[in-house]
């Protein structure tokens, strides 16, 4: 959150749509973009973007996550933020890059675009400071953290404080929600029981708070949770925040 | 130990409701005892970071601090011997014993101690050693070893500490009652302090400039394993050395708060000297051997020295969902959770521990409460990559961790070398991604990975178009 | 094992780094300005939540009071280091309603006796920290180390006028840096574990019981 500082209001933004949002949950990504377009924003999504890299740099694979995050830092040359509606994605270019560049001849600029990196509800509140009007129907809610939202970007309150602005909307604490759902990236895959241990206890949890929609700002854990909720037969359903809101503010639901 | 037991002990442990129930309830408490004792975000900074400050210090200067600890401590009377080895270790033990003609032992708690296996080495050789601490004991009665760091037998609840005492201590009755097992724990052990020859400890902190061994307890055994006997030999990693006496209360107030929410424990010991000619009690001679293991192969390279801060509060497996999960005795090797994940395949090598660093979600959790900020989830993804073959070459005199390179496999290198030629070529993952949305959800769900994934959760599906084709379509612009 | 001592060290020396420390900020254990009275309250608040007793014995004859106090505990007697301040004060004022036992010979030659002693073990302190609740002992020729260990209760006099904030305050000013006694003991409580689901349980190896005398002497 050390680039909240200042406040100043862009008028141009860029927007990194994340490859889980791309394949499984582009309507959050266009969702994003149009809140962000909403606030009078000009949005520029470059069509050359994939992924930041994450999931090689985390299996010890760095001279290609190098490669591939540099693809990426390429296409935002301009001094414009960098909204991702991910907390991981954003963890990983924020946090990451610095240490993936360092020593390379690419480090000043990689270091530059990590500092324009930020969260899609951390940019909505902390830069923008979003008014919502909600009007949707009654519903009840829970929230979702995912683990590097709130540990590597800071990002906690920023998310609830967005749900808070919605009249009809109930929000009720998910029991333990710091704890991670076990989506992990490749942990899912190569440590199955652990993971599958760990999402059958949120469900759990999910199912505790008798809400209709589990929502989160990170894709990763909502494909995690949402399958298990499915799978499980349970009737809450998983939602990105930025479609979530976009529907809330626009009478979708 | 493979890893492949990390993941078979680790299931057969998550199909055991008892024992999960049992963590989960004692993780809970815990955590909820650790965040009340940092109500103060600030106060909770600030202390840590004189904590990892403390502990960069010491390891920057630990060649010194050892010596400088080594020159005190023999001119304080305290013996010291250095152990390269596990076997190294377990020898000086057996041989300063043997010169004592020392057969009953009662030993403190110590980490470093399970790490020598020097129960087995002693039992071996015809001595009797005691574990005196009662969660130490309750496992020792069960030929079990400690399943978390700080509370060793917090696996088992008490009906089952009730049967075992029941079962193995003499003329007990069966009681649930958890003061009357703590009194029969008194009774048999009192009897074994007053009459043991030797006394076994390890140290929590040892400092240099004052040449004394410091330790904490609640129970009072380590006072008694450290007084009473006539010898008195205590054991430590030797990363555990700090210079100055101020230094300790940090450190300390850190420990004691992150491991079990105390603001400091019932005793603090701090040994300086054996038994002086005036005074009645103490033991008349202390030995000091310092352990290596391997510390000094982990010290050598600037990034993974940082595993070596830990001051073993357990905090990071209180916290981790993985430990939660499968408890204690799921690791190879005798640390668990987080701090085992980066210390064990260091210790005994990547090659046989080298997917240890994988059994990880990288959550972070461990990496917010760690006292000393020690940036485990970078640790776990250096080490991921050091299995690999991709360490780090930028330092010369560091040496590889044992077993580097020993977890590459050529199709992972290609399946990787494909991801990043994909993802870094606009038009692949493009068509990549159109071929995926039209047709990935043809792919059955009993393929590799997808198996996996479907066990608990039904097959992910694909949006029918991508955000690249709807942003597009919506006209935002691409520069 | 000088083999050993060798081949680590110069492991060590092979890659130790001319970096320059890390900078330490002690001000967080720095004195915190607590009067007199908040510094008693927080100590006894600290201490009674993990069940020390206290015995406030300001202003009265505190030997009479520790003997009413053992008289009504139906305590069998009393072990003190008679060399110290502490016991010449004890011995010239009591009155033998409780038996009064010197701590007078190696420990070796009386152990089966103190061990199967019932009663309690006074001794001084130096002192006591308010921020964690623990009182400080140096044992030593006058008090030794198993007078506050071995027996199940531990009476400790506290002069209240000795409460610091901190532990490093209390070490700075004591200078404790240049006077490490044999065994130096920071004590909070009685003996306890959790080790059994987490439920604490008291008096399990050491003191069952410890009695704070508050004083305003030494």
């Amino acid at each position: 959150m050390d680039n909240t500082a200042g406040k100043v209001r862009p008028h141009t933004v860029y927007f990194f749509g994340t490859c889980v949002v791309d394949l499984f949950f582009p309507g959050a990504g266009m969702a994003g973009i149009n809140l962000l377009k909403e606030q009078g924003l000009k949005v520029i999504f470059p069509q050359g973007q994939s992924c930041c890299g994450q999931p090689a740099f985390n299996s010890g694979y760095m001279d290609e996550a190098r490669s591939v995050a540099w693809a990426q830092v390429k296409l935002f040359p301009k001094d414009y933020p960098v909204i991702l509606p991910s907390g991981s994605c954003a963890g990983m270019m924020k946090k990451h890059y610095p240490s993936l560049f360092r020593g390379t001849p690419q480090q000043a600029k990689a270091e530059d675009f990590s500092g324009r990196v930020y969260e899609l509800t951390q940019f909505l509140v902390d830069i923008l400071d979003i008014k919502l009007k909600d009007l949707g129907t009654p519903t009840k809610v829970t929230w979702h953290p995912s683990c590097h939202s709130q540990r590597e970007m800071g990002v906690l309150d920023q998310p609830k404080s967005l749900l808070r602005q919605l009249a009809n909307v109930e929000y009720v604490e998910l029991p333990r929600e710091r704890e991670c759902c076990g989506f992990g990236g490749t942990f899912a895959v190569r440590q199955p029981e652990i993971s599958a241990a760990m999402v059958t206890d949120k469900i759990d949890a999910v199912a505790s708070t008798k809400a209709d929609t589990v929502i989160s700002g990170d894709c990763g854990c909502l494909l995690n949770i949402g399958g298990a909720l499915e799978k499980a037969q349970q009737a809450a359903r998983p939602k990105h925040i930025a479609e979530f809101l976009w529907e809330r503010t626009h009478g979708h639901s | 130990m493979d890893t492949a037991d990390f993941q078979d002990s680790a299931r057969t442990a998550l199909g055991d409701p008892q024992l999960r129930s049992n963590f989960r309830r004692a993780m809970d408490g815990l955590m909820a005892k650790r965040a009340a004792m940092f109500p103060d975000r600030d106060e909770w900074t600030r202390l840590r970071s004189l904590g990892a400050a403390v502990r960069a210090r010491s390891l920057l200067n630990l060649p010194h601090l050892l010596e400088k600890l080594e020159e005190r401590l023999t001119a304080n009377g305290i013996h010291v011997h250095w152990a390269e080895t596990v076997d190294q270790g377990n020898a000086i033990f057996k041989e300063i014993l043997a010169q004592h003609d020392a057969k009953h032992v009662v030993k403190g708690k110590s980490m470093v101690s399970e790490e020598m296996h020097l129960n087995h080495a002693l039992e071996e050789v015809g001595i009797e050693i005691i574990e005196a601490d009662l969660g130490e004991y309750i496992i020792q009665l069960d030929h079990e070893t400690p399943s978390h760091i700080i509370m060793p037998a917090i696996h088992k609840n008490k009906e089952q500490i009730a049967r075992l005492f029941s079962q193995k201590i003499k003329d007990a009755a069966y009681t649930e009652d958890v003061d009357h097992l703590t009194g029969m724990a008194r009774q048999v052990l009192r009897k074994k302090f007053a009459n043991a020859d030797a006394g076994v400890s390890g140290v929590n902190v040892a400092v240099a400039e004052t040449g004394t061994l410091v330790l904490v307890e609640n129970e009072g055994n380590g006072r008694m394993c450290t007084t009473v006997p006539k010898l008195h030999i205590a054991v430590m990693g030797i990363e555990k050395v700090v210079e100055r006496l101020e230094e300790v209360p940090p450190i300390l107030q850190l420990l004691t708060r992150s491991a079990t929410g105390q603001p400091i424990t019932t005793y603090v010991n701090m040994i300086s000297s054996p038994r002086k000619a005036d005074e009645k009690d103490g033991p008349e001679e202390i030995h000091l051997v310092l352990l290596d293991n391997g510390r000094s192969r982990v010290y050598s390279d600037p990034e993974l020295r940082n595993t070596l801060r830990c001051i073993r509060c357990g905090a990071c497996m209180n916290h981790c969902p993985v430990y939660t999960r499968v408890g204690g005795h799921a690791y190879p090797g005798v640390y668990p959770g987080p701090i085992g994940k980066i210390l064990t395949p260091q210790i005994l090598g990547l090659d046989v521990a080298g997917d240890l660093p994988h059994g990880s979600s990288l959550c972070n959790a461990c990496v917010e409460v760690c006292p000393v900020e020690i940036p485990i989830a970078a640790l776990l993804v250096r080490l991921r990559r050091e299995a690999v073959g991709n360490g780090a070459k930028a330092l010369k005199s560091a040496i590889p961790p044992k077993g580097a390179g020993q977890h590459r496999s050529r199709v992972e290198s290609w399946v990787w070398w494909g991801w990043a030629l994909a993802y870094r070529v606009p038009w692949i993952y493009r068509l990549t991604g159109l071929m995926l949305s039209r047709f990935g959800g043809l792919m059955p769900a009993t393929i590799p990975l997808l198996k996996e994934w479907t066990s608990v959760r039904s097959k992910p599906r694909f949006a029918s178009r991508t955000l690249h084709e709807m942003a597009s379509s919506q006209e935002v612009p691409n520069d | 094992m000088t083999d050993a001592r060798a081949a680590i060290l110069s492991r060590l020396r092979a890659t130790e780094t001319k970096a320059p420390p890390p900078l330490q900020d002690f001000q967080i254990l720095e004195s915190r300005g607590w009067s007199a009275e908040e510094k008693l309250q927080r100590l006894r608040q600290q201490m009674e939540a993990v069940h020390t007793e206290f015995l406030d014995a300001r202003g009265q004859d505190w030997p009479t009071a520790v003997q009413n106090w053992l008289s009504q505990e139906k305590l069998p007697g009393l072990i003190y280091g008679p060399k110290s301040t502490l016991g010449a004060k004890l011995s010239s004022q009591w009155n033998n309603s409780v038996p009064l036992i010197p701590y007078d010979r190696a420990m070796e030659q009386w152990k089966a006796e103190l061990f199967a002693f019932e009663g309690a073990g006074i001794t001084a302190t130096r002192g006591a920290i308010a921020q964690t609740g623990s009182l400080i002992l140096f044992t030593g020729a006058d008090e030794p180390r198993t007078l506050s260990l071995v027996p199940p209760v531990h009476i400790a006099l506290l002069n209240v006028g000795k409460i610091r904030d901190t532990w490093r305050q209390v070490m700075q000013e004591q200078a404790w840096v240049n006077n490490m006694p044999t065994n130096l003991l920071l004590i909070s409580g009685p003996s306890k574990t959790a080790d059994i689901e987490q439920t604490l349980a008291y008096g399990v190896h050491g003191p069952k019981r410890l009695l704070v005398v508050l004083t305003d002497e030494d």
